[in-house]
């Protein structure tokens, strides 16, 4: 719906309203935020994410729109080694890069771009990391400048990566965000004039969308890529990302129809908007998890039948109803139930005030005892509302007898207090980055990550053995079965209590045609059209 | 004259470096640094983050890093934002106009609905007309903001269809920012529909945000009216005969303006205040939601020099008002 009533006041000074350019073909999406910056390998959240990768890059894998399952992007096959440590990548011919009125390319795609893309990650004392020093922590953080031991460029349409130890997710990460595909010709380019930051500022890529102009706190405009090399993928002339910090007013402007797509609805606004006739909410499962992590270095929870008890004493589907609005599955397992090797047969202990309470009695905790639990600061898609989350715990493990003391702290200072392992419970949660089953279990429950994401601090000799073996393996089917084993022995440990996963809601107008929701929380506009 | 301009004058310097150790130490308090803000969840690599502050030069000792941040400053360097890596004074400048354009429209429309409201409530002293003027007044300046503004834009916005719900211009127009005024802006373009479409999207956050001021200014315009009305001068122009328009805008409003003009002076901080949240909820992209972000994302040198060059600002006004005032009133100069 386009306005087209005009205020008493202005009708005053104009007769004729506001026109503009025809909305089909045209799309603009409310984002929530201004992105850091368009040089995707520098970042870790989505609203870069969606700003660059998403829009003007693309990688040598992508995962399918929608899906976790990896297709050929700028490599158009791959082959491995017999021990699974050399990836040989035979690349895309006939791919351009953007031609916009800051870059002219003189070449289509080619190994050099790859080996740039690489090398700059990889190397500290890479010229163009000098220029314009930068940090790629999500390249980093996925283990892979540790593990990428050769990059060779074998021809000009060849690269071949060789690693230090087998890793069965690394095609599943090449195909995320951090690995986007610059331009070696333009990054030649700017260095030669000394303006090396452009980089961020400015981005070249071969992806569907080229780069128009972005004005911070209000817009980015793409235009779509005429020369794309999935020709039927472009269906948008003009792509406009609208920054709108606000859920409640990127809603109205739904309504209004001034933006035709948005994200993270309010979990309130979400009936309303299912009953407006202009708007349609896709709906998938998430591919995310909130849970309570128990520190299990810390008395009473070193104890197993401690664990179990509070865990048995968590009335999740009155927290789902609470605090996801309904919005949200039930949790049983330590991975969503949509991420491969996810085992069905892990049951959950049941909601059991009274067994928990034998279960302390049993383990001689007094009545009265206090622990504390953290709630974030902040919302997240797999925990909406963390306070209200915490406060209904309190409620449940007091009936128990546990008496819970909520502790909060600015985000940053959250994450690092509980990295240094100063809680007793806290929540917390995940979103899955590249599909694989490794990115839950080893992530968030391994050995290694003691110092870093398992909040738990829960080590586990069975289990780590498990996760490193799965690693280790490029079959399917062997690895499921590892890590649906090591699912059994984690549950029968209880480090965790998971609770929900939550349902990923994307309003769009009617007018939205083929928009699918990423399970990764990210905002893709190729295939996508607006009639 | 000359010395109470340089008494003023001098007075700014210890303000500024007041600004600047305020802003310096108060944004370090929050917990957090920029590096663990951007990695978020994810596992911050001992390693990298020591290699990301020493790059943007927080590994350094609080005092120097004070010292290095006042030597740039003398030198006219604002610095650069940690994470977009601009220039703070390009930012800065980029984001200023839309603010100013924002802020202009509220002054235009608080002053003379307030002066209107304040003379209408002082003529009919004790009527319910000014009971009616002086309640809606006190409402006004006891809004919250951010609830008014929402408000308004479920009503005008979704219900009405009146007024877009944020922006400053419909999207689908690509108006390339050359002064950074809208207004300006879309006259380049030689379409008269752009140039309606950005005052549409003025509107109601102008409207919003000149709520505080449009109070104040409407309770001062009554009372300064008052105190006139009851002026043996403008008794003797009534005897005089002179009609009773001419009694109250020539003779009474003129007069009555001067302790107007000083509040209105005043409330340009009130206003950069307001930006801060009517710029959130309007999605309008000026220098308070500049700043928050950049306390949210803690970006030291955004939120130190972006909160330096608006204290210069309402320094600098208030220093013009101060002068104008002193020029106006002999009295105020010679004291000061």
């Amino acid at each position: 719906m386009r306005r087209n009533a005009l205020s008493p006041l202005l009708l005053a000074i104009t007769l004729a309203g506001a026109s503009s350019a025809a909305t089909a073909g045209n799309m603009i999406f409310c984002s929530e935020g201004s992105p850091a910056g368009f040089d995707p390998g520098q970042y870790t959240t989505g609203t870069d994410f969606d700003a660059a990768a998403e829009t003007v890059f693309n990688r040598l894998t992508q995962f399918e729109r929608g899906g976790t399952t990896v297709e050929p992007g700028l490599a158009e096959k791959w082959t491995i080694s017999d021990d699974a440590r050399v990836y040989t990548f035979h690349l895309r011919a006939g791919v351009k890069f953007h031609s916009t009125d800051y870059f002219k390319p003189s070449r289509d795609f080619n190994a050099d771009d790859v080996m740039f893309t690489f090398e700059r990650m990889l190397k500290a004392d890479h010229p163009f990391r000098t220029a314009y020093p930068s940090e790629f922590p999500y390249f980093t953080d996925m283990g892979m400048d540790a593990n990428i031991a050769k990059l060779e460029k074998v021809d000009a349409m060849t690269v071949r990566f060789t690693l230090n130890t087998v890793d069965a997710a690394f095609i599943q990460n090449l195909a995320m965000s951090f690995a986007s595909i610059h331009s070696a010709e333009y990054a030649d380019q700017l260095l030669k004039a000394g303006k090396a930051s452009d980089i961020n500022t400015k981005p070249i890529g071969t992806g569907p969308f080229v780069f128009g102009r972005y004005q911070k706190d209000a817009q980015i405009r793409f235009k779509g890529n005429k020369d794309y090399w999935k020709a039927g993928d472009v269906k948008l002339d003009n792509l406009i990302f609208a920054i709108n910090t606000d859920a409640s007013v990127r809603y109205q402007k739904l309504k209004t129809g001034e933006c035709q797509a948005t994200l993270n609805p309010r979990p309130a606004d979400l009936a309303a908007m299912k009953a407006d006739p202009n708007l349609k909410v896709i709906e998938q499962p998430g591919f995310n998890l909130g849970y309570i992590a128990y520190n299990v270095t810390h008395a009473p929870l070193d104890k197993l039948e401690v664990r179990q008890a509070l865990d048995m004493a968590v009335n999740k589907d009155a927290i789902i109803e609470a605090v996801y609005q309904g919005a949200g599955q039930k949790a049983v397992n330590s991975l969503p139930p949509t991420q491969w090797s996810y085992d069905p047969n892990v049951q959950d202990a049941g909601y059991n005030p009274a067994k928990a309470m034998e279960l302390l009695k049993a383990a001689g905790i007094a009545e009265g005892t206090e622990i504390t639990l953290w709630a974030m600061p902040v919302q997240r898609p797999y925990n909406p509302n963390a306070k209200l989350m915490a406060e209904m715990l309190q409620a449940d493990w007091a009936k128990v007898g546990i008496k819970a003391k909520i502790v909060t702290y600015e985000w940053g200072e959250y994450i690092k207090r509980a990295k240094a392992g100063e809680h007793d419970a806290m929540l917390i949660g995940w979103t899955g980055d590249n599909g694989d089953p490794d990115n839950w279990l080893g992530v968030l429950y391994s050995c290694d990550a003691v110092d870093g994401n398992n909040f738990a601090k829960w080590c586990n000799a069975e289990f780590d053995q498990l996760i490193k073996d799965g690693k280790r393996l490029t079959d399917k089917e062997q690895r499921s079965a590892l890590y649906m084993k090591a699912q059994h022995v984690l549950k029968s440990q209880v480090p965790i209590t998971p609770i929900a996963h939550s349902t990923v809601n994307q309003p769009v107008r009617l007018s939205v045609d083929d928009f699918k929701v990423s399970p990764f929380g990210l905002n893709s506009f190729y295939g996508v059209d607006n009639k | 004259m000359l010395s109470f301009i340089l008494k003023r004058l001098g007075l700014l310097v210890p303000t500024f470096f007041g600004v600047t150790l305020l802003t310096f130490s108060l944004i370090r308090m929050i917990p957090g640094d920029p590096v663990e803000v951007m990695m978020g969840e994810r596992k911050v690599d001992p390693e990298l983050h020591a290699q990301a502050m020493q790059r943007l030069g927080l590994d350094q000792p609080l005092y120097k890093q004070y010292f290095d941040y006042i030597g740039q400053l003398l030198q006219g360097d604002l610095g650069q934002s940690l994470v977009s890596r601009e220039s703070v004074w390009h930012e800065f400048t980029a984001l200023f106009p839309a603010t100013l354009e924002l802020s202009i429209a509220a002054i235009l429309i608080a002053s003379l609905l307030g002066l209107i409201a304040g003379v209408v409530a002082a003529l009919k002293r004790g009527s319910m007309l000014d009971h009616g003027i002086m309640g809606l007044a006190l409402t006004g300046y006891s809004m919250p903001i951010f609830w008014w503004g929402l408000i308004l834009i479920m009503f005008f916005s979704v219900q009405l269809g009146w007024t877009p719900v944020s922006g400053r211009i419909d999207l689908f127009f690509d108006v390339p920012p050359v002064t950074g005024f809208m207004l300006i802006d879309t006259l380049y373009l030689d379409d008269e529909g752009v140039w309606l479409d950005a005052l549409h999207h003025l509107i109601l956050p102008a409207v919003v945000l000149a709520t505080i001021p449009l109070a104040v200014i409407a309770r001062m315009t009554r009372s300064s009216m008052l105190e006139v009305l009851g002026e043996d001068y403008v008794r003797t122009a009534r005897a005089k005969g002179l009609s009773p328009a001419r009694v109250v805008f020539v003779h009474a409003l003129r007069n009555a303006l001067i302790p107007v003009l000083t509040v209105i002076g005043l409330q340009v901080g009130t206003l950069m205040a307001g930006a801060v949240l009517t710029e959130t909820i309007f999605s309008w992209p000026g220098i308070g939601k500049w700043l928050i972000d950049a306390i949210s994302r803690r970006d030291y040198p955004v939120v130190q020099n972006g909160i330096l060059l608006i204290a210069t600002l309402v320094i600098l006004v208030n220093f013009v008002v101060d002068v104008l005032y002193g020029i106006a009133n002999p009295r105020i100069r010679h004291a000061g």
